[in-house]
């Protein structure tokens, strides 16, 4: 019982960071009151939802939403790699919604038998290469990455958007040698931004948080290896009602302008 | 003569605080898929992985010996204005997220960093992504260990055997070289496998500042952290073996410390 | 015959100041005796350049070492300096022999050659069977010894001794002093032996130099120092019994009320000393003869060579040695009044 009040606790705190940070983008976005279909369905109480990190910034928007539009609703985020968040919730984490960045991390979940009902995706997301504002070595396509003296930064292979990479090199035909594969898209972002790599693999989406320090090339083969975002409700979740209002939120269309925004694709 | 017995007050704790550190390692041994072993072992990306990591650590170690022990001499041996500020800065990478020293570190010997700029212009030479750069981060993380237990251990030693050699005709150099380092031997050993130990499992400054390469940057622990992606049972067996060879490793540098002393 | 070592030392630390001025002439031994605290270390260590002067010299033969005024400085290391150091400070890491050539070899000799160099002082100090062993397995004694044998290893010009046998149980003391005794004779530099203990100083050394609070109170060779002590610390040292007073009419007044008769000519303020065993104890007031004679408290009473020493107050504080049979009689306690007496033929007045 204790070690669940601390784990709330700690949610807790890291959604209230987030959300400070997020907080000039909210009074941009879209706050009116929507047409959801869980509008005045009477759930109330604290949401865990443990989201891929990639949607740190697009669901503390959708869940400041969730919130006014379900008053006496709390959404505390979980926000990390969806492979370390897939092992919390197989190890038993009392979340209530798993949003994934990727269906073979939602599968080690509904293979374990813990998700309620089928997963649904809501988003999808796509690589572009993210290069120094301005784009100093004028990389335009994915051969580009293959140039001499270009340094690359990809996803490690385990991770999915270093699978994704792959994925997209190989339909493009082109071999990269990167100098690095980092452990997770973040990681291969900020050696961009830090001027360490010439070019990195990225998802749009993440290209477009950091839109003041890096350019977006995008790029057609791209299309070969989108990410698929999957939801579920939770199959142990202590707000099962609360958790299926969250998800029928996620994918209404309210909530799919604001990944639009954010640079997602409809599913 | 009665033996005294060991109050329960200490014996009770002593035992939590042992089972607490020991049980970890039970886990893992638990759900070590001990029938696969062999074929894990033999995959081609292990062994790479921890032949980096053995060299990269020890030479991590050695740097430290070579910069760390003068720091200690310095800050044990020597008064000067601010050196309680020296003593404390000295420990910033203890307190520093490693993965925020990396940062610090590309900020510095990046492309774009202070003296990476310079040194990339001048000699063609860059840090980052290299076995080097791995060097550098675990060299960063872990040489506070080594100061701090040689400075401990000269602070500890008696000063006036430097004195007796100074009128046996002996300069400082020499001094040092053969009174000073013979008398703190047994820190300066401490403090080389504590350092040791700890560049061993190097993470966060490694991945940030070296990024993770096979062969090249790839450490045993950043092959852990990757293989818990997408393989519960091959982190398991990694970080078994790193845990083996480390404590193979310095079991036998200790035994030889202890018969030769 | 000209000095070898000319020293002026004063070195000021604030609370404590010391101005001492020493001179030792080759193949002299000076012992510099005083109390804790009196500076004696504080001087060693600034002979050896582990101290700095505040003021003053350190002329050795015809080279000045260290002249603040002048800012001449020679380091420790370049002094032609051997010191024996009061717990030995042998290098544990290293063997007798090693220790002993460690010496020679920062002088330039080779090694091989430092090392039969090291044996050969080893055995002089009747250690050669010891080389090997390291210095936790040598007894207090042989580690003095080997102590020794690396500082004249250097062939130092002046050897500073720092209470050389201060570590060692009295039986060892009485061998390794005898032994030492033999070294200090064949030693052709100069030797200051630094100790608060009289008897090392007196069999050791051909001069004494006492210090009390960084000055010196009274030098000169043995004979004199013991015969008239100068202040009570050197009374207590040589065993005596000392009083200052005026000298008049054949007697000195030591206190009010007692004016002590003495058979030497002096007059004006003058010292007055005796033996313990010159003073006499009696229950009841002595009659007849001569006699210095006073009323006293036994303070205590100790036992003290065969004989017992027996604290006295009164006018004055003295020592009395008595014989057992004797305090037997008086059946001396604690508290107990009783009347001491001394001859004026046993004691000795100077003037102060």
């Amino acid at each position: 019982m204790r070690a669940r009040w601390i784990s709330i606790v700690l949610a807790a705190v890291t959604a209230a960071s987030l959300t400070a940070c997020g907080s000039d983008s909210a009074n941009t976005a879209n706050t009116a009151p929507t047409a959801g279909s869980t509008s005045g369905s009477g759930v109330s109480g604290p949401i865990t939802v443990f989201a891929a990190a990639s949607l740190t910034e697009s669901f503390t928007q959708i869940g400041k939403d969730f919130e006014a539009a379900n008053p006496g609703t709390t959404v505390t985020f979980s926000f990390a790699g969806s492979s370390a968040l897939a092992t919390q919730i197989n190890q038993g984490a009392p979340a209530d919604v798993f949003a994934s960045a990727a269906p073979a991390n939602m599968k080690t979940v509904t293979d374990a038998g813990n998700a309620d009902g089928t997963p649904q995706n809501f988003a999808k997301n796509q690589l572009v290469i993210a290069v120094p504002k301005g784009n100093p070595k004028n990389i335009t396509s994915l051969s580009g990455l293959a140039q001499p003296g270009v340094k690359v930064a990809l996803c490690a292979p385990q991770v999915p958007c270093g699978a994704a990479a792959q994925k997209a090199l190989q339909a493009a035909n082109v071999q990269v040698t990167p100098v690095t594969q980092e452990q997770d898209v973040k990681a291969a972002l900020s050696k961009v931004t830090l001027g360490e790599v010439d070019a990195a693999l990225v998802y749009r989406t993440d290209a477009k948080a950091a839109a003041n320090d890096v350019d977006a090339v995008e790029f057609p083969e791209s299309a070969s290896a989108v990410n698929e975002y999957p939801i579920v409700v939770l199959k142990n979740a202590p707000n099962q009602a609360g958790a299926q209002a969250f998800v029928n939120y996620v994918l209404s269309p309210a909530a799919e302008q604001v990944l639009t925004n954010a640079g997602f694709q409809k599913p | 003569m009665r033996r005294r017995r060991a109050p329960l007050a200490l014996i009770v704790p002593a035992l939590l605080g042992l089972l607490f550190l020991i049980l970890p390692l039970v886990g893992l041994l638990y759900r070590t898929p001990w029938t696969t072993l062999p074929s894990r072992l033999t995959e081609p990306g292990i062994l790479t992985a921890l032949r980096l990591s053995l060299l990269t650590a020890t030479v991590a170690t050695l740097g430290c010996l070579v910069l760390g022990v003068p720091l200690a001499w310095l800050l044990a041996r020597v008064s000067f204005p601010g050196r309680r500020l020296v003593r404390a800065l000295v420990t910033v990478p203890l307190v520093l997220p490693p993965v925020v020293g990396g940062v610090a570190l590309l900020l510095v010997f990046g492309r774009r960093g202070l003296i990476g700029e310079w040194l990339d212009s001048t000699f063609g030479i860059t840090l980052p992504f290299t076995t080097a750069g791995v060097i550098v981060a675990e060299a960063f993380v872990a040489m506070p260990f080594l100061i701090i237990a040689v400075e401990g251990a000269l602070r500890g030693a008696d000063a006036r055997y430097e004195e007796a050699a100074a009128t046996l005709g002996a300069g400082r150099w020499t001094t040092f070289t053969r009174v000073t380092l013979p008398l703190v031997a047994p820190g300066v050993a401490a403090g080389a496998v504590l350092c040791w130990a700890r560049a061993l499992g190097e993470f966060g400054a490694t991945i940030t500042f070296a990024g993770n390469f096979p062969g090249k940057t790839q450490t045993m622990p950043l092959a852990v952290y990757l293989a818990l992606e997408t393989d519960l049972q091959a982190a398991i067996v990694l970080s078994l073996l790193l845990l083996f060879v480390s404590v193979v490793i310095l079991a036998s540098l200790r035994d030889k410390w202890i018969s030769s002393a | 015959m000209t000095d070898l070592l000319d020293a002026r030392l004063v070195v000021d630390r604030g609370t404590f100041r010391l101005d001492v001025h020493l001179r030792i002439a080759a193949g002299e031994v000076l012992a510099l005796l005083g109390p804790n605290g009196a500076g004696k270390t504080t001087a060693m260590r600034a002979l050896a350049g582990l101290e700095p002067l505040t003021a003053g010299h350190v002329r050795l033969g015809e080279r000045e070492l260290d002249r603040p005024d002048a800012r001449v400085w020679t380091p420790t290391e370049r002094r032609p300096i051997g010191v024996v150091f009061q717990d030995y400070l042998l290098f544990p890491h290293l063997s007798a022999l090693d220790n002993v050539a460690f010496g020679p070899r920062r002088h330039g000799v080779d090694k091989r050659k430092a090392r039969a160099e090291a044996a050969d002082w080893l055995a002089r100090v009747g250690l050669a069977e010891f080389a090997k062993r390291k210095p936790r397995q040598l007894s207090g004694g042989q580690a003095q010894r080997v102590a020794l044998a690396r500082a004249l290893a250097t062939h130092p010009e002046l050897l500073l001794l720092d209470e050389p046998l201060a570590a060692l149980d009295a039986r060892t003391r009485l061998d390794t002093r005898v032994e030492l005794q033999r070294h200090l004779a064949e030693h052709p530099g100069a030797t200051l032996l630094v100790t608060h203990d009289p008897l090392d100083a007196l069999v050791l050394a051909d001069r004494l130099v006492v210090i009390e609070h960084g000055a010196v109170v009274q030098e000169g060779d043995a004979a004199a120092v013991t015969a008239r002590p100068r202040t009570d610390y050197v009374a207590r040292l040589v065993g005596l019994n000392l009083y200052r007073g005026h000298a008049a009419d054949g007697g000195v007044r030591v206190a009010d009320g007692l004016t002590l008769a003495v058979t030497d000519r002096v007059s004006g303020e003058a010292f007055v000393a005796f033996r313990p065993s010159a003073v006499a104890i009696f229950s009841e007031r002595p009659e007849g003869s001569p006699r210095n004679v006073w009323q006293a408290t036994v303070a205590g009473v100790q036992r003290h060579g065969d004989n017992l020493r027996v604290g006295l107050q009164g006018p004055i504080e003295a020592a009395a040695d008595i014989t057992p049979p004797a305090a037997a009689e008086l059946g001396l306690t604690a508290g107990q009044r009783v009347w001491a007496a001394v001859k004026a033929t046993e004691t000795n007045a100077y003037p102060a």
